[in-house]
């Protein structure tokens, strides 16, 4: 059995963080508790060395019995997460500054990411499953960091929604047992097919249902507006972000490599799930007057172009290359929008944006970069990523989801516009505008400025990234 | 070479950006020296261009090769005369720009992006960076139109441009889409994808790629029924850029025609040209008559617009039937078509910036608030009267030899769409002579609008902006042959690539 450790050492700098951090934390004057950030900041960094490194040796391998794969798909999460995850460390800084649970916030944050890399590389239900709770306790702490009304109502939700569908996922995984009599993907491979039709398909629903959650897909997605809105805007960046790059991950492993000789139909199942998180996550958006509210249903459409990739996972060669690509890009764009927003504590409302273009261009250009990012139009990540999915779902023979996400394309269009409009607005009578538009402070900014242009660069270079994403996934 | 003209308007809104707080004067005469400095280059290119080379300075660069897409650039005598368009019609509208004054360095920085852009889309050998600088395209003139126009209307008219235009390039991408997968092994090269025609031979599914190809580009044109984002967008937009809008962004979808729809798609062209010509002879009419039914100046120009294009069409659509005619004719009719986009580029253009003239003295477009300007402005009204007849198509201007070439190619093989677009002209003729007779003859009458300085003749800026334009038209109009030399065996190849 391949005990390597040295495979996971991603994993394990930020797990040994989160102890080192909250142990110092314990100790470490209130105005010294910034130290417990800097660790995680050097936790992601050396999770990210050690991944480049990984993934430039071609040290790909299964560990633990297989039940964790480090292979491309691990890769490309990592990066994503670790990279992601360093940003949001940098939106969070003036929001937490001095504030009581300081370290508490920090180490939170260290340990759900590792429960998102733990799923990303989950080769097992089990694995998977034990991932999903890591990464879901603390995110539920997370989301009631603020202690107002509104945060603990957004904790309670998120806490429910969850645990619901964590126990469905975790009675799936039981079914899935039941039916292959093996947890990991490799016996599941060999054993479902054989299986009974029902059991499969009950067990397969009810897995993927905590997957969704974690995605922010219909029909899971209740929580998304409602966490979003009410946790401070950093936390709503990462809960919108971080878990979506695990659960989808870790949905496309289960469906590319345990169910890819099935007879359940889950292509479509995943197809209509795609069509329905996009178009609805568009319409709920159309009208939204909160800034948070309008990004949160723009990640559900988002996560419905993103499952279009799980639709066609083992009927097109592009689907692993699209989604791995758009989940990089995506979680850039995404970030830099909301750091705009930690950046403008105060402009809560699409209207307070009035005028930003003519008192703070450089916010300005990262968020049309951002939003038109999130559109799809060139030359930006998200139009590559949507190119590479929307080519992945043709060749897949799913045209029509290809169709409708453009259809979704053109109204998303309209949402984002609405919030782009008042940006550009130069209305003598806009005073009160000002006001709501007073900064937080550098780190925000520098965040904000860093996900805008990376978000940039990825469209115009992301011929670097491209062959990253397209290594075998590895079973056993 | 041809990358240094496309980004070299770039670089410069880069610098520009960079340095803050110059006189507005400099931000002014950096642009009118950098369209210069652009044209004089895209002289040189046309000077060493080899007529008969095909595609020439060529230059390929990896991109994002794992996507199958690439730099790649390249003219030949479709684009060249496009680029040249493209670089002049900017220098003339840096020049009218001259005595604009609100926020300039923002203006002049979107206009030399929009100038890289709309020249990186015809010298684009790549559908993806075709695509790109398409989508660009789009967004410049957004916030050109949102930025400068007037107010509410201008901002639902710049939406509603977006919005559809939007939709159409959407459309496009999944055309390219299937262009790119049905291609093994996959790419988005133009010249590669030219070469093999993938799709030579698949029947529906050529076809839904010609249908999705076809209704992007019909929206960019625009076709009837796709033109209703048109007349908002132009008549809420500035003189300047309407212009770039009317003489460049519609050559876009006319000319995606030429460039990606029939080499690469010509058994499906071939089998559906009967579409693009009943669409072409419906828009002539369509636009020439409800062109003649408005009353606001710019509206009615921008609507000739869409009559227009509609020959375009009507010469492409031709060009793919292959009974009852011969290579020549085809050829023929897709030099007009290229000829036409360059005459309606400069005619169109010219009327546009005289249309500004006209609200910025009297401060509105109605035809029927003037009478009698030939008094006041003599120099104004010349050459308002020369674009438009040279728009109507009186021989000796660009617009005579593009319809000329149009309707001879076309109608040996149809005999009956080109003689209903004939008609045209005609209604054509009719709205431009009736809107001449009552702003400029007659007595002397101005709008309440009017300025204190009452209604002023051309200032210099403007002239200078103005009357090259029409100068070239004159040029193209009595002296073709140095366009046609260009256009000529490139068109020869386009119909050899359809009639595979």
């Amino acid at each position: 059995m391949n005990q390597n450790l040295a495979a996971l050492l991603p994993e394990i700098a930020l797990v040994a963080a989160a102890v080192i951090g909250l142990v110092a934390g314990a100790w470490l004057p209130r105005r010294r508790q910034r130290a417990v950030g800097v660790l995680a900041a050097v936790a992601c960094v050396t999770g990210l060395v050690c991944t480049a490194v990984t993934m430039a040796t071609g040290r790909q391998q299964t560990v633990f019995s297989g039940t964790f794969a480090v292979d491309a798909a691990t890769g490309m999460g990592r990066l994503t997460v670790l990279g992601a995850l360093l940003l949001v460390l940098m939106m969070s800084v003036e929001t937490v500054r001095r504030h009581k649970r300081e370290t508490e916030y920090y180490v939170l944050l260290l340990l759900s990411a590792a429960g998102t890399l733990a799923m990303i590389g989950a080769n097992d239900l089990l694995m998977a499953f034990a991932g999903y709770l890591l990464a879901s306790i603390p995110a539920y702490a997370l989301a009631g960091f603020a202690k107002d009304a509104a945060s603990t109502e957004a904790a309670l939700k998120y806490y429910l929604v969850g645990a619901l569908l964590g126990a469905v996922m975790l009675a799936g995984t039981a079914v899935l047992y039941g039916a292959g009599h093996a947890t990991g993907y490799a016996g599941l491979r060999t054993a479902l097919p054989g299986a009974s039709y029902g059991l499969v398909a009950v067990g397969f629903v009810a897995v993927l249902a905590g997957l969704l959650f974690k995605i922010g897909g219909v029909p899971a997605h209740f929580w998304v507006p409602d966490v979003t809105d009410g946790v401070p805007a950093p936390v709503a960046g990462y809960v919108t972000t971080l878990p979506k790059a695990g659960g989808l991950i870790a949905a496309y492993r289960l469906l590319h490599q345990a169910l890819s000789g099935t007879d359940v139909n889950w292509p479509l199942l995943l197809a209509v799930l795609a069509a329905a998180s996009m178009t609805l996550g568009n319409l709920a958006a159309f009208f939204q007057t909160s800034v948070k509210r309008l990004l949160a249903y723009s990640t559900v459409s988002q996560a419905g172009y993103l499952l279009m990739a799980l639709a066609v996972a083992t009927r097109s060669g592009l689907a692993q290359r699209g989604l791995l690509f758009y989940l990089a890009a995506y979680a850039l764009t995404n970030l830099g929008v909301f750091a705009v927003v930690t950046e403008l504590p105060h402009a809560r409302a699409l209207q307070d944006y009035r005028g930003l273009g003519r008192r703070r261009p450089g916010l300005a250009a990262v968020l049309v970069i951002c939003l038109l990012g999130l559109v799809g139009t060139p030359p930006t990540g998200v139009f590559l990523g949507k190119l590479e999915v929307f080519s992945a779902a043709v060749d897949g023979g799913r045209t029509w989801l290809a169709v409708l996400a453009v259809v979704n394309t053109v109204a998303s269009l309209f949402y984002y516009l609405r919030w782009l409009g008042p940006v550009f607005r130069t209305d003598p009578d806009d005073g009160l505008a000002a006001d709501a538009q007073a900064v937080l402070g550098r780190w925000a900014a520098a965040a904000a400025y860093t996900a805008g242009a990376g978000s940039l660069a990825l469209g115009i270079a992301g011929g670097a990234l491209l062959p990253l994403t397209t290594g075998a996934l590895l079973l056993r | 070479m041809l990358t240094v003209i496309t980004f070299l308007p770039l670089l410069v809104c880069a610098v520009l950006l960079g340095l803050r707080a110059l006189p507005d004067r400099v931000y002014r005469w950096t642009w009118v020296g950098a369209a210069a400095a652009d044209l004089a280059l895209v002289v040189a290119v046309w000077a060493g261009f080899d007529t008969g080379g095909g595609t020439q300075y060529q230059e390929r660069a990896r991109w994002i090769p794992g996507a199958g897409v690439g730099y790649h650039v390249g003219v030949d005598g479709l684009s060249l005369p496009l680029v040249a368009l493209t670089c002049v019609l900017f220098l003339a509208v840096a020049v009218y720009a001259l005595r604009e004054t609100r926020r300039v360095r923002a203006y002049v920085c979107l206009f030399l992006f929009l100038q890289t852009v709309c020249v990186g889309l015809f010298v684009a050998l790549d559908l993806i960076l075709f695509f790109v600088f398409f989508d660009l395209a789009i967004a410049g003139m957004f916030f050109v139109i949102a930025g400068w126009g007037n107010g509410a209307a201008a901002r639902a008219a710049a939406l509603k441009f977006f919005l559809c235009t939007f939709t159409g390039s959407l459309a496009l991408l999944l055309g390219f889409i299937g262009l790119y997968l049905a291609a093994s092994p996959h790419t988005f090269d133009i010249v590669e994808l030219t070469r093999t025609a993938p799709l030579a031979g698949r029947g529906a599914y050529a076809a839904l790629v010609l249908l999705a190809v076809g209704v992007g580009l019909a929206v960019k044109t625009p076709t009837v029924p796709f033109h209703t984002w048109l007349p908002p967008a132009h008549s809420e937009a500035p003189a300047t850029g309407s212009a770039v809008l009317a003489g460049v962004l519609l050559k876009m979808g006319t000319y995606g025609f030429l460039r990606i729809a029939m080499p690469m798609l010509p058994g499906s062209w071939r089998h559906y040209a009967l579409v693009f010509i009943v669409v072409g002879a419906v828009s002539v009419v369509y636009g020439a008559l409800v062109a003649l039914a408005q009353t606001d100046f710019k509206r009615m120009i921008a609507y000739t617009s869409v009559n227009h294009m509609g020959y375009v069409i009507l010469a492409v659509g031709a060009a793919g039937v292959l009974a009852g005619t011969d290579t020549q004719a085809r050829s023929l009719a897709v030099t007009g078509a290229v000829t036409q986009m360059v005459s309606h580029g400069l005619l169109t253009g010219a009327l546009f910036l005289l249309s500004g003239v006209l609200h910025d003295r009297g401060g509105t477009y109605a035809i029927g608030a003037y009478s009698g300007l030939a008094g006041p402005s003599p120099r104004f009204a010349a050459l308002t009267a020369v674009a438009a007849f040279g728009s109507l198509g009186i021989p000796g201007l660009s617009g005579f030899t593009a319809e000329f070439q149009i309707f001879t190619g076309s109608l040996a093989s149809q005999a009956t769409a080109t003689g209903i677009a004939l008609t045209g002209i005609l209604l054509t003729a009719a709205l431009f002579l009736r809107a001449l007779r009552q702003m400029f003859l007659g007595p002397e009458r101005l709008p309440a609008s009017t300025g204190a300085g009452g209604f002023g003749d051309l200032a210099a800026a403007e002239s200078s902006a103005i009357v090259p334009l029409l100068f070239l038209a004159l040029v193209i109009g009595v002296l073709p042959r140095f366009l046609l030399d260009v256009v000529e065996p490139a068109s020869r190849t386009v119909v050899g690539l359809v009639a595979r």
